[in-house]
């Protein structure tokens, strides 16, 4: 066969070809809830870094004396405050819960040749929480 | 040879777990007391002597410095490569590195210096 007729073979060469890498859309996140919900849970620590500043002020506040630690419950009863309060509690009940249930993931304990299921593992979390919480409030509230 | 130079990716990654730890157990508890239920008057505010009757005390202080400080080094890599992968700014790597860690450090710092002069 003639090679002038023949298809033209791709030519060799030295470089590695480039990849095909199609770009993702920075609004990748966007089209699909298991997605969403990966950044909203990562976006929670925005919410966990926002208490600490607000836990650092009230600090502040207490050590300023009673008069500053009375300015600071007042402003805590701003409209302002008790929504980003509220959506606050909202984002960090959302890692508490996806944090618990991970840890099956994280440790998987065997018992005699068989893995633990999930809910064994991630049950005591529940249960620690529950007790670490009332006897927060418990100290607070005394 | 291909060596490594050693990454201190590790002791971010544990305090990132430990802060996550933390953060999950102890703040929803904190936020629903001082960010709902004294400001909306489901429970009595506690008083001023009171808290500082706590605050004194060593124990508290450790608690609350553990509380501020290592949620904070949780916050910085989640938000880090939140930053990377949700926006794709990986050229501003470095620059996204120091501010995170650097906010991090920062409110550590605040928080000790707090803590340590609570009369």
């Amino acid at each position: 066969m003639n090679p002038s007729t023949a298809k033209p073979r791709p030519a060799y060469t030295e470089f590695h070809p480039r990849w095909y890498r199609p770009r993702v859309s920075v609004y990748w996140w966007l089209g699909e809830w298991q997605y969403l919900r990966f950044i909203l849970r990562e976006l929670s620590s925005v919410f966990v870094a926002a208490f600490v500043i607000a836990t650092l002020l009230g600090l502040r506040a207490l050590r300023n004396g009673p008069e500053a630690y009375a300015r600071f419950l007042h402003r805590l009863q701003t409209p302002t405050a008790i929504v980003l309060s509220t959506i606050s509690l909202f984002f960090v009940l959302f890692h508490t819960i996806t944090w618990f249930n991970l840890a099956p993931r994280a440790m998987a304990i065997r018992l005699r040749g068989q893995r633990l299921p999930d809910i064994v593992i991630a049950a005591p979390n529940y249960v620690l929480w529950l007790v670490v919480s009332v006897a927060v409030g418990w100290l607070v509230l005394r | 040879m291909n060596r490594q130079k050693p990454s201190n990716e590790a002791l971010l990654w544990m305090l990132f777990s430990a802060g996550g730890v933390i953060a999950a157990f102890l703040i929803p508890v904190h936020i629903f007391l001082f960010g709902l239920a004294f400001p909306l008057g489901w429970l009595p505010a506690p008083s001023y002597e009171h808290l500082m009757l706590l605050v004194r005390m060593p124990v508290v202080r450790i608690y609350l410095f553990l509380l501020c400080s290592v949620p904070l080094f949780h916050w910085a890599h989640r938000f880090r490569y939140t930053l990377y992968d949700g926006l794709q700014v990986k050229h501003l790597n470095e620059v996204i590195f120091t501010l995170c860690y650097g906010g991090a450090l920062l409110g550590t710092g605040v928080a000790g210096y707090l803590l340590w002069r609570m009369a």
